[in-house]
């Protein structure tokens, strides 16, 4: 019986059915089945799916995008079931561009996926100073830090963001992510991140790597 | 074919011109400027990283107009500028030129995305037509819409410079997928040509987002799809930081190595984007001499 209910709904989210998916949602609710079971069994899976077929090659920026279309409409479903609940996200991320750099484009990709996965996501948007970083770091508390760039030339803020939160003697209250076209696992070595992500999907990875 | 484009490629392979923003902070241009900015703060400054291409031999140099549109510069606060940064990037370029080279007006992304209707089709052909026409007034002989990630932005923007009655290049990047032959929305060489094509475009391409050596499969998939000519500029490699400093690792000798590929798969216009400068374009030069 679950798996009649929690697979189809998997698999619509994953096959970017976005008329579909609210209502498989809702079936799966008056079958009483649990938010949080739902959210598990079906739509980080679903994501995690989604984000694998992108990273292989299989799925395009506006596959990823329709499939977490697909997600949110469910997720809005669920989400006031599970704020009353013993749900807890995975964890927290504060996520930006860095300053000077406009491009948001791989950001919201992986905002996108980090949310599917159980994230709690806080978007800074573009252009954020590494004081930003360091002023919301201390109000909201997350446990992982991203940033994104685009460009060759503002890669370099991402250590001055880093060197920032270094001399105020509270790196290590954070993880660092960083990505971003230009990016490379030695430049991450370089500035002292706590990783890499090649793409959307391995930013994803990492996050979930670094919770345990 | 457009009869500009015609005479040029009649006897063989151009060479064009290498990255413009690297020059730039050279010059101490600051990540938090609008690198466009410049043609009207700075303008000695891009007149400089322009006729060092024409010095290196350029056939084709661009101009400092790849973010002028009113989407890219309203990040800057520019975005009533259009008319006066475009109008300033051709004439920087053509006073550089001094009738050596030709002058293609560089016209990039928006960086709205259609796909999630950040911007509708109409907005986005306005702000195009504003920048073609803006750069067709000044006096450009062609226009490159270049790295365009989204073929249906390209299309537009591509539509927008082909009213202006100039000839028009169109390149996107190819950078993903499993075979690294695919924009970023999935679209393919092919299907690029077939759009293009049924536009009336005068040369495609690609841009950005790898080094050479993945350009050779793209260029050959576009080579066996059309006749028109294209238009290839590859990154130096991807960039590394060593010591505070961000550098490219292929050098010019590197890349040179498969320029006689490129052109022998069908590339009529070869030059360098990110991390190429006048040394690359000089190398380039020397191969497709000694073809």
């Amino acid at each position: 019986m679950t798996d009649a209910l929690i697979q189809p709904l998997r698999d619509a989210i994953v096959e970017m059915k976005i008329d579909e998916t609210e209502d498989l949602c809702r079936k799966c609710l008056d079958a009483s089945l649990s938010p949080i079971d739902i959210l598990n069994n079906s739509l980080i899976p679903a994501l995690d799916i989604v984000g694998t077929l992108f990273r292989d090659g299989d799925y395009f920026l506006p596959d990823v995008l329709m499939s977490v279309k697909a997600y949110n409409n469910c997720y809005t479903v669920l989400e006031p079931l599970l704020k009353g609940g013993d749900y807890k996200p995975r964890g927290t991320v504060l996520l930006g561009t860095v300053a000077g750099d406009i491009h948001e484009i791989g950001k919201n990709i992986l905002l996108a996926l980090l949310q599917g996965n159980g994230f709690d996501v806080i978007d800074l948007g573009i252009d954020v100073a590494a004081e930003t970083f360091m002023e919301k770091a201390r109000e909201t508390n997350p446990d992982i830090i991203g940033m994104s760039a685009l460009l060759s030339t503002t890669m370099p803020c991402m250590k001055e963001v880093i060197d920032l939160f270094t001399e105020a003697g509270i790196r290590d209250k954070y993880k660092f992510i960083i990505g971003g076209s230009p990016i490379s696992q030695r430049f991450a070595e370089e500035i002292g991140a706590d990783g890499y992500g090649e793409d959307a999907q391995a930013g994803v990875e990492l996050a979930k790597s670094l919770m345990i | 074919m457009n009869e500009l484009i015609k005479n040029l490629i009649k006897d063989g392979p151009v060479l064009t011109d290498g990255s413009w923003g690297s020059q730039m902070l050279k010059r101490g241009l600051k990540g938090r400027e609008a690198p466009d900015s410049w043609n009207l703060t700075h303008p000695d400054a891009v007149e400089e990283v322009a006729r060092g291409y024409v010095d290196a031999g350029s056939r084709i140099i661009l101009t400092n107009t790849f973010g002028s549109n009113r989407y890219v510069l309203g990040k800057f606060d520019l975005a009533d500028k259009v008319v006066e940064i475009n109008t300033k990037g051709v004439e920087i370029s053509k006073r550089a030129a001094q009738g050596k080279a030709y002058v293609f007006a560089s016209m990039g992304p928006s960086g709205k995305m259609l796909v999630t209707k950040d911007v509708s089709r109409d907005d986005l052909k306005q702000a195009f037509e504003e920048q073609a026409n803006a750069i067709a007034m000044a006096g450009a002989d062609a226009i490159v819409v270049e790295t365009m990630m989204d073929l249906n932005e390209a299309l537009i923007a591509a539509e927008a410079a082909k009213q202006t009655g100039l000839p028009v290049i169109a390149c996107l990047v190819f950078d993903s997928g499993k075979q690294k032959d695919r924009t970023m929305m999935g679209n393919t060489a092919e299907q690029a040509v077939d759009e293009f094509t049924k536009i009336g475009i005068d040369g495609i391409g690609a841009n950005c987002g790898q080094g050479i050596e993945g350009f050779i499969p793209i260029c050959a998939q576009m080579s066996a799809a059309t006749d028109l000519p294209i238009w290839m500029k590859p990154n130096a490699g991807l960039p590394d930081m060593v010591a505070g400093e961000v550098i490219y690792n292929t050098t010019a000798q590197e890349f040179v190595r498969f320029v006689p590929d490129l052109v022998k798969v069908g590339a009529s216009f070869i030059g360098g984007c990110c991390g190429t400068d006048q040394d690359f374009i000089r190398a380039i030069g020397k191969t497709l001499e000694g073809l």
